[in-house]
């Protein structure tokens, strides 16, 4: 399997060279960057499962090329990532983005694995659908697999943006192994996910998506049909668990009004699957205090509601939730910022705190602070019981070369 | 209607004189407002037809102890009449910054349309441009500073006329602003060009003085400063940005600014 993902790659990438090979010998500008991460995760309990440790000291490397020329018009674009940790299931690599890119007038087609982002809402990402999660990665699920694809966007002036995509190939969601945090009690091994489609991961999926604003009104309407990126867990009468991915229809609306120092949001999707249909919805607002010290300090609060129908099901455990927090950034030379928040079940006693801080040192130089803290987490939650003992502190440094 | 004050001053009518008095100081003001208005206006008409432009940009940040930082990037303006222009801004460096953008509508009468690109997870984020106060990336320019300069943002009162140079006092329209007033000085026998703005705060006390240099005439029209320096007089700070040769000739069309454009400058 692993040997078709590569070939898959290649196949891409040849057709990019071809096409990058059809131009007139113009000025092409070469960007070489390397980004290099050490991290350490310390968790402050002891471990819930087998085999998981306490300290995880890690490494990442995420090297960069880009090479534009036709004024920037046409592009090729890579991004790599690798990941050296203690669970062997985290430590892995993964080609994030190898994308040959034209643009022409109303119009830009985008050939490789690309990722793409949909969506408004700062504490859940229901919309965005594209890319597979990356989830060994990060707890917030903002790290993603490069995608393969074929996008075409056309550009209309009075009625916004349309986005074609053509998905010829699925990619499973990462776990955390034996030896990782932040996992079930029974070992998921991607592997082992299959499929409802006959044609498995070469399934050849669609989606479409049309962008507009009406001045203070930002508009997006999705959707999607293929192989869902979300797994599919189902209870058998004799106990047995099924766990797939789905042949899925997901349609996505995304709102938000920026009104003064307010911005007001929605999204919402509808999911539709042979073994199971269901609405989710999240509602909230951001609103800033600016330059309150006259000096750049920015105070931003936030509050979302979250809301999905699968309940117990959501994979997210963010299912009648309330996020509360508060984005404090200092707009210093070190571009030092802060955010902390806080997601309460309204049903249940769980909480979850999070705090994620960052600065500059230097000019190549940057430091992290991440912080979670799972709080009172109900013994009934399917999802989040797993991971009651998994408060962790990380943080990590990263030198740009 | 001049001599016709003139005439009444005559008179030995001491109610008329004050009269006459008040007359010559409403007329005198209302001049100075108008005349402040059609140098703003002369310097928007002398700098009409650029189309579009591109540029490269070095900011170099000094704090009060003379330690800089640097930023680059690159900023790529489209010329609308109707309407404000459009302009499109990629970071360069630093570099864990590098591909992060901002695309802004500017609008006459209004606030600002404002978009955020941010490279890292591929999100594009409409941002509120309340925030004008606020300064742009740590610097000494704070976002108001950068903006497209539309007349209709200020209401002007002309100061004095100091050889070939005017000097102007702009009082910002929208309350939002961090200045009670700027005094800006044009070069009325170069385009009318900008020497220097002086910023006065919210408790009307000098906050900063921006110097424009190094000019060059683009297209025989078009005045250009390679060097803006900014510096703070409350805080000592110092911004200095330096922009490389202006590129008028690369025909930007609206597709360039649009939301999908932003995403492909921040690659």
């Amino acid at each position: 399997m692993k040997n078709k993902r590569i070939w898959g790659v290649l196949w891409l990438m040849g057709f990019a060279y071809g096409f990058a090979q059809d131009n007139d010998s113009q000025k092409v500008d070469h960007d070489v960057e390397l980004e290099l991460e050490a991290e350490y995760r310390y968790f402050f309990d002891a471990a819930r499962f087998d085999g998981q440790e306490e300290h995880y000291p890690a490494l990442s490397f995420r090297p960069e090329y880009s090479a534009s020329w036709d004024k920037g018009y046409q592009s090729i674009n890579f991004q790599g990532f690798l990941r050296l940790d203690r669970d062997d299931e985290r430590t892995h690599w993964d080609i994030r983005e190898l994308y040959y890119q034209r643009a022409k007038g109303n119009w830009e087609v985008s050939l490789g694995l690309r990722k793409v982002y949909w969506g408004v809402i700062e504490s859940n990402h229901l919309v965005d659908i594209i890319n597979q999660t990356d989830a060994v990665e990060t707890f917030d699920g903002e790290e993603k697999l490069g995608q393969p694809m074929v996008q075409f966007s056309w550009i209309t002036g009075s009625f916004g943006t349309f986005d074609f995509f053509y998905l010829p190939y699925h990619r499973k969601r990462t776990f955390a192994g034996r030896e990782g945090r932040l996992r079930f009690g029974t070992v998921i091994d991607q592997d082992d996910l299959g499929y409802e489609s006959g044609a498995e991961e070469w399934r050849q999926d669609v989606a479409v998506r049309w962008k507009h604003y009406f001045g203070i009104f930002d508009i997006g309407l999705s959707h999607f049909h293929g192989n869902g990126r979300e797994p599919l867990f189902t209870f058998e009468p004799d106990g047995t668990i099924n766990s797939f991915y789905p042949v899925i229809d997901q349609t996505g609306l995304e709102l938000q009004v920026t009104h003064d120092a307010f911005l007001w949001k929605l999204e919402s999707i509808y999911r539709s699957a042979r073994a199971q249909d269901f609405f989710a919805l999240a509602a909230g607002l951001e609103y800033t205090f600016s330059n309150i010290d006259g000096n750049g300090l920015d105070i931003g609060v936030l509050g979302e509601y979250l809301y999905d129908e699968r309940d117990q099901l959501a994979l997210t455990a963010l299912q009648n939730d309330v996020f509360l927090g508060s984005r404090i950034a200092f707009n210093d030379t070190a571009d030092t910022a802060v955010l902390i928040g806080g997601i309460s079940d309204l049903k249940s006693s769980s909480k979850i705190f999070s705090l994620e801080a960052s600065r500059r040192f230097g000019s190549t130089w940057t430091a992290e602070v991440e912080a979670r803290i799972f709080g009172s987490i109900g013994e009934n939650e399917l999802i989040l019981s797993n991971f009651r003992d998994d408060s962790f502190l990380r943080i990590s440094i990263s030198k740009f070369f | 209607m001049f001599t016709l004050i003139l005439n009444h001053l005559k008179m030995k009518t001491s109610i008329l004189t004050m009269a006459a008095f008040l007359a010559i100081n409403l007329m005198a003001a209302q001049t100075a407002e108008q005349r402040g208005l059609e140098i703003a206006k002369a310097a928007e008409e002398a700098d009409l037809g650029f189309g579009s432009s591109m540029v490269q940009l070095q900011m170099i940040l000094k704090n009060k102890n003379g330690q800089t930082s640097e930023r680059s990037m690159t900023t790529r303006t489209l010329e609308l009449t109707e309407d404000g222009d459009k302009s499109l801004i990629a970071f360069n460096s630093p570099k864990d910054v590098k591909g992060t953008a901002t695309l802004t509508y500017t609008h006459k009468v209004g606030s600002d349309d404002q978009w955020l690109y941010l490279p890292s997870i591929k999100r594009v984020k409409r941002i509120s441009s309340n925030n004008k106060s606020g300064p742009f990336v740590g610097s000494e320019f704070a976002y108001e500073d950068l903006s497209s300069q539309e007349v209709e943002k200020y209401n002007y009162k002309f100061l004095e006329e100091k050889g070939d140079l005017l000097v102007v006092e702009q009082d910002p329209v929208d309350p939002k602003s961090g200045y009670t007033r700027r005094l800006v000085t044009y070069n009325k026998v170069k385009g009318y060009r900008i020497e220097k703005v002086e910023f006065y705060d919210r408790k009307n006390a000098l906050l900063k003085t921006l110097t424009y240099s190094d000019y060059k005439l683009y297209k025989d029209k078009f005045w250009r400063a390679a060097t803006f320096n900014m510096v703070n007089h409350q805080s000592n700070k110092e911004t200095l940005l330096k922009f490389s040769e202006y590129n008028f000739g690369i025909d930007l069309s609206e597709e360039d600014f649009s939301q999908v454009a932003l995403q492909r400058a921040g690659n």
